[in-house]
């Protein structure tokens, strides 16, 4: 495989969140519209200066990001919809910075946002994919819940984790977010309630579970001397992988794409896991969280659990490790899921964290993992951001 | 081991009765192709012509191969459960009212990984695990993981239950006690834990053999009952149809010839009067209280069976009007089936070959023995199977008219 083109006089900046509320009886399109207003806001930018956008949305249907330029009243040059979930953050990420790379647009507009109506979530789930129509959701219908208990369950039981291992990033998520002010759950999580929490889909518990909600996030990809000539603090992006349906042979899903792309991940980055000073991870349950860390390369083969006994994972722990809080404490507002971890990423190496700063952190790590087709996770991504100095 | 259910309580009039809903069932049309199989007792997954991969979740071309020739072939099911969940909370309303809900997650020795309803006998994983398609509440095939070795009381699983129409502590009606065809089903049903079983019988002055022995069961009652008069239908479903779990009607009217051999429509109509016009009225009586009924707890109202006949699929022309008034019982017994779906209530059509009985005196064997009919029948209605065709001649028909009903008219016709 030849070598791939490197990232260089690429920023990211901007990082912008449309505070998440529980339910909301606005559209998708108005939390998106919210976003990109944000972004101009924060930019300075004048809409007409936006001539590349990426858009993920679960609940835009019947439209697609074509629709919301009309919509919206902007006219890119290049326009993407990523319909990957979780993934999508990474993926526009990487899809903006080649477009701009490429001279195909000059500033992108990444933005994810969903509305979460009260009965919204159900209708998502029942008709999620042909593969979850047909063979999943007639089952009981407990939506991702139910895939993951399969994913969790095979997991505790052949690698012998146990609940208070994952209760431990539960707890530490919950610890960052309460000093995050767009997070749902404000109050915090001890270890006894996590596991004294009800039942959902054993072995899943109440706390294991992302909370659906309504929000967006955003960010700007363009040239650095674009961004420094709007005066933009921005970070530079030193690596970037994705991979679809990996490992289609696995009987259940014990990994995902990362762990094909991780040593193409790091050797791009020129870095190391021991050389991260914050991860990002998408959380949407901790069994994954966990298998991340594996597939990345943060605990060796094999040894995810004794990793996870062995370090903390608030801000100021030895990995500081989804630092707002995570999905499952800021919540998960659809396809903003997938972006929660970049935005805060992007907050921290820029030095303009809403919550608790990781001090003097250089270099992040931000994950996504999307699309439940059937089985198991589809999507994997992953970034290496740099912060740049002043 | 299952615990044994036991007989449920009266029900407490006082008490609204649950109306019923159904397990999601929207499914892609290629997906449709399980049903289909399911609704004959099969399970059978996709195989690609190509290269020999089995496909799970049904789809349009192989993962492996790309190839787009996917027949669907008969499967084992044979396979180790790997993980398992105990559902805990649901976001459809069927199984909000049914949680905890076990589940299962397969890997097929054919290949592919499979999501199941988990039978209570299955061990923890790992563990091996035979799989089977059953039609749920809904009519729509989903698979289930029992256990490698038949347990006791395995049909009383609650998750099972669900999905058939086991007639233990069930109430049924045979709508025609007085031939040899209802008594089986009568003895059948009651063998298989059917208690109470009302059994129809019209025309109470004529003496017919073996009625006078079965009124002896404990859990017989004998009622009168006149399909082709309304007012006999209307009576006995105002009597007992709120009560009626599983309706087997199996009163038929048959003569022998066709057209030429017997003139004028007498003969014909009194076949439509009871073959088709007596489904009619039965289905207008009964069915609405048992569709109100489908939900309504342990022994819900769960199935209707219709005693067809495999004429009703090709002309039989020895037999032709015959073979005309079962083939429009047929079409009625599939509207009835849409109507009773939304009740979860299935409508179990049985297409036998010749009976044997005094009207197919004149037929070769091999014929139908009433009590393996009937047999057939408590098989079907435990398994939750929708369309059965008991016996050496209904299986032969089945197969020929899969491969070419044209071939089989011409066949008929020579007869």
């Amino acid at each position: 495989m030849s070598a791939r083109l490197g990232y260089e006089k690429i920023a990211v900046a901007v990082p912008v969140t449309v505070p998440y509320v529980r339910y909301s009886v606005k559209s998708a399109h108005w939390f998106i519209a919210r976003a990109l207003g944000a972004l101009l806001k924060h930019s300075g930018l004048e809409k007409s200066a936006i001539d590349g956008a990426c858009v993920s949305g679960f609940l835009l249907f019947p439209d697609t990001a074509v629709g919301l330029m009309q919509h919206l009243g902007l006219s890119p040059r290049w326009l993407d919809h990523i319909p990957m979930g979780g993934a999508s953050g990474v993926v526009a990420l990487r899809r903006a910075a080649r477009a701009v790379q490429a001279g195909d647009a000059t500033i992108v507009a990444c933005v994810a946002g969903d509305t979460n109506h009260v009965d919204s979530f159900r209708h998502t789930i029942a008709s999620f994919s042909q593969f979850a129509r047909d063979a999943v959701y007639p089952y009981g219908s407990g939506g991702p819940n139910a895939s993951f208990a399969f994913l969790t369950e095979h997991f505790m039981r052949t690698r012998g984790a146990t609940r208070e291992d994952f209760g431990k990033l539960c707890v530490a998520q919950r610890t960052n977010a309460l000093n995050f002010p767009h997070a749902l759950f404000k109050k915090p999580l001890t270890l006894d309630e996590y596991l004294g929490a009800r039942p959902i889909a054993e072995p899943l518990h109440l706390f294991d579970c992302v909370m659906p909600c309504a929000g967006a996030e955003g960010f700007l990809v363009m040239a650095e001397e674009r961004a420094r000539s709007l005066a933009l603090p921005f970070v530079r992006i030193r690596a970037t992988v994705e991979r679809h349906n990996a490992f289609p042979d696995d009987p259940i899903q014990v990994r995902g794409g990362w762990a094909l792309e991780r040593e193409a991940l790091w050797e791009q980055a020129g870095a190391g896991p021991q050389d991260v000073d914050l991860v990002e991870l998408y959380d949407d349950y901790p069994v994954i969280t966990t298998m991340q860390l594996e597939d990345l390369g943060f605990a060796q083969a094999g040894e995810v659990v004794r990793f996870l006994r062995e370090n903390t994972f608030t801000t100021e722990g030895s990995l500081p490790l989804n630092t707002s809080g995570g999905q499952l404490s800021v919540g998960q507002a659809g396809a903003a899921g997938g972006y929660l971890g970049m935005v805060e990423c992007l907050r921290q190496l820029t030095r303009q964290p809403l919550g608790a700063p990781v001090r003097d952190a250089r270099l992040g790590l931000v994950s996504g993992f999307g699309m439940i087709n059937y089985d198991r996770g589809l999507c994997s991504g992953a970034v290496v951001l740099e912060a740049v100095s002043a | 081991m299952t615990q044994p259910i036991t007989r449920p309580k009266r029900k407490n009039p006082v008490l609204r009765t649950r109306l019923p809903v159904l397990p999601p069932w929207p499914r892609s049309r290629i997906a449709l192709g399980l049903t289909a199989a399911a609704a004959e007792g099969r399970f059978e997954l996709q195989v690609c012509a190509s290269c020999g991969a089995v496909q799970y979740p049904p789809r349009e071309a192989c993962h492996r191969c790309l190839g787009d020739e996917l027949p669907w072939r008969a499967q084992a099911g044979t396979g180790e459960l790997i993980s398992q969940t105990l559902l805990r909370h649901s976001h459809d309303i069927f199984f909000r009212e049914r949680v905890p809900w076990r589940l299962g997650m397969v890997v097929l020795d054919a290949g592919p990984t499979v999501v199941v309803h988990l039978h209570g006998d299955v061990g923890a994983p790992p563990t091996r695990v035979r799989v089977g398609a059953r039609l749920d509440k809904a009519g729509m095939a989903v698979l289930v993981g029992f256990p490698e070795k038949d347990e006791p009381n395995m049909a009383d699983d609650r998750q099972l239950r669900e999905m058939t129409c086991d007639p233990k502590f069930r109430k049924g009606l045979v709508t025609d006690g007085k031939t040899g065809v209802g008594q089986a089903l009568v003895r059948e049903l009651i063998a298989a834990g059917a208690d109470p079983v009302w059994v129809g019988h019209a025309e109470p002055w004529k003496k017919l053999p073996g009625l006078a022995e079965l009124n002896e069961l404990p859990q017989v009652t004998l009622v009168p009952l006149d399909v082709t008069d309304a007012r006999s239908v209307k009576e006995l479903a105002g009597e007992i149809g709120a009560k009626v779990d599983i309706l087997v009607n199996n009163v038929e009217l048959h003569r022998t010839h066709g057209i030429a051999a017997r003139y004028g429509t007498d003969v014909a109509r009194a076949e439509m009067e009871v073959n088709y016009l007596g489904l009619l009225r039965l289905a207008q009586e009964f069915g609405p209280v048992m569709r109100a009924r489908g939900a309504d707890g342990q022994s819900s109202a769960v199935a209707w069976v219709n005693l067809l006949s495999i004429f009703a699929l090709a002309n039989f022309p020895a037999h032709g009007t015959y073979s005309a008034s079962k083939a429009a019982a047929l079409s009625l017994a599939q509207c009835l089936r849409a109507e009773m779906r939304p009740a979860g209530v299935r409508v179990v059509n049985v297409f036998p070959g010749p009976i044997e009985d005094e009207w197919n005196q004149l037929l070769p064997p091999p014929k139908l023995a009433p009590a393996a009919l009937a047999r057939s029948v408590v098989a079907a209605l435990k398994d939750g199977v929708e369309d059965v065709y008991p016996g050496d001649v209904a299986q032969e028909w089945r197969e020929r008219l899969r491969e070419s009903p044209k071939v089989l008219e011409r066949e008929l016709a020579g007869h």
